[in-house]
């Protein structure tokens, strides 16, 4: 059972059953490691916001680094006119952090190795920046499909492909996120696994690869949050700033 | 890449090998939607509590904590700034009276120098003055006696020369004649004296 590598991403209740209606709402693992995740952050950075020194100590320094971090991102990709979507952007990027670096842990659980998750990010982001996108714009968005300098025989075969790329964007956002974190947990699974079944003859040659991918996986637990709320940064860029 | 593959042939091994071995996992728990629900609901509530606190309490006190920083440097920049104009400033005005004292003191040697100077400058010309006067009553004097003893030496010269004749010869000789000869002979030995 446990040797099973797709075992660890199982959900189970933790607590009553709860219902809303015919629909199950129970309080599971992957909710607690949801409210673990923003617990961390709120006390790590309300901390980081308490204190209001001239010289920061640690815990400031950590959290006023992490705002310039995602404030000059959004910047970079989105322009000044993204600045009204600062704390959403970064409530995201830390939101997504915090769920794959608490996924690290050994034994607990990695909310974002569920497409379920990832895909309810994803298309929130993506029917928000459409509705940013049409109201700014109006049906002139749609210009979005239409790229300028293409001849007009490719006109209708590029504005096919403009607009299966854009539905396709939450589907590849969320995949993306979710294929990283589960390939990468199941692959330590895997040769943690290896380590047991090849002993203490054969087992450093998979353990030490297990040490490897470790380092590897919270470099990926980074990237990937970062790859998240820059693509996120991208499609804001596309709907608040319409030239291509 | 590689890892992509790795993942799937482990991935794709394991859904058999699960489905083979056991019924109640059934492949990826992901594609199970008995808690997906629940998920989504735990992920709203979560990640929108999150959002509300951190953009309403957190973040705005960060970015305040950076802008009272960021204008307190620049304060500090700028009275640095002043604190350095004014540093200048007073170099400058050190240096200015540093140059001042210094023409001054130049002014002051070069005073003193030009009265020393006049000083002894007056001092020289009352002295050779005095001098002068001192040389010109001397040469005065001289001449005077110089004058006074040719007419005395001459008068004794006759006398003496009157007395010798008169011993040696025994009678007067006549004063004028003796003169003349007394004359003739101091003249001749001037003019001796001088050719000499």
């Amino acid at each position: 059972m446990a040797a099973n590598p797709m075992y660890q991403f199982k959900v189970y209740r933790i607590g009553p059953e709860i219902k809303l209606g015919e629909v199950d709402i129970s309080f599971t693992n992957a909710s607690l490691f949801m409210v673990i995740s923003s617990l961390a952050i709120l006390i790590i950075f309300n901390l980081g916001a308490k204190k209001k020194s001239l010289i920061p100590d640690k815990i400031q320094l950590l959290a006023e680094l992490s705002y310039s971090f995602v404030s000059k991102m959004i910047s970079d990709t989105a322009g000044s006119k993204a600045k009204p979507y600062f704390s959403f952007i970064f409530s995201l990027f830390m939101f997504v952090l915090f769920c794959n670096m608490f996924g690290m842990i050994p034994y607990s659980f990695t909310v974002t190795s569920h497409i379920i998750v990832t895909f309810v990010l994803a298309a929130f982001i993506f029917v928000g920046v459409t509705i940013i996108g049409f109201t700014k714009h109006g049906l002139g968005y749609l210009k979005l499909f239409v790229p300028s300098g293409v001849p007009m025989v490719l006109l209708p075969l590029i504005v096919v492909i403009e607009i299966i790329s854009y539905l396709s964007r939450p589907i590849s956002l969320s995949v993306r996120l979710f294929a990283n974190m589960m390939a990468g947990h199941t692959m330590m699974k895997v040769f943690g696994g290896f380590v047991i079944s090849l002993g203490i003859v054969g087992g450093w040659l998979p353990l030490s690869f297990s040490v490897a991918l470790t380092g590897l996986e919270i470099l990926v637990a980074f990237l990937q949050a970062y790859v998240f709320a820059i693509l996120t940064c991208i499609y804001l860029n596309d709907a608040l700033n319409l030239h291509h | 890449m590689l890892k992509k593959i790795i993942f799937q042939t482990f991935s794709l091994s394991f859904l058999v090998l699960s489905s083979a071995n056991s019924a109640e996992s059934g492949g990826m728990p992901q594609l199970n939607p008995e808690f997906w629900f629940s998920q989504i609901v735990w992920l709203v509530l979560t990640f929108g509590i999150l959002y509300i606190i951190l953009s309403k309490l957190v973040l705005p006190k960060i970015s305040d904590n950076l802008e009272t920083r960021k204008s307190q440097i620049l304060e500090n920049i700028e009275t640095a700034e002043k604190q350095r104009e004014e540093s200048e400033d007073k170099v400058k005005q050190f240096e200015k009276i540093i140059l001042s004292s210094k023409v001054e003191a130049k002014n002051i040697f070069n005073e003193a120098r030009k009265k020393v100077l006049n000083d002894i400058n007056k001092k020289r010309i009352a002295l050779e003055k005095d001098i002068d006067e001192e040389i010109a009553t001397t040469e005065k004097e001289i001449s005077k006696l110089k004058n006074g003893s040719e007419v005395k030496i001459r008068k004794i010269a006759i006398e003496t020369s009157s007395e010798l004749i008169k011993q040696l010869i025994g009678e007067e000789v006549n004063n004028s004649s003796i003169s003349a000869i007394v004359e003739d002979r101091s003249r001749k030995n001037k003019e001796k004296q001088d050719g000499i």
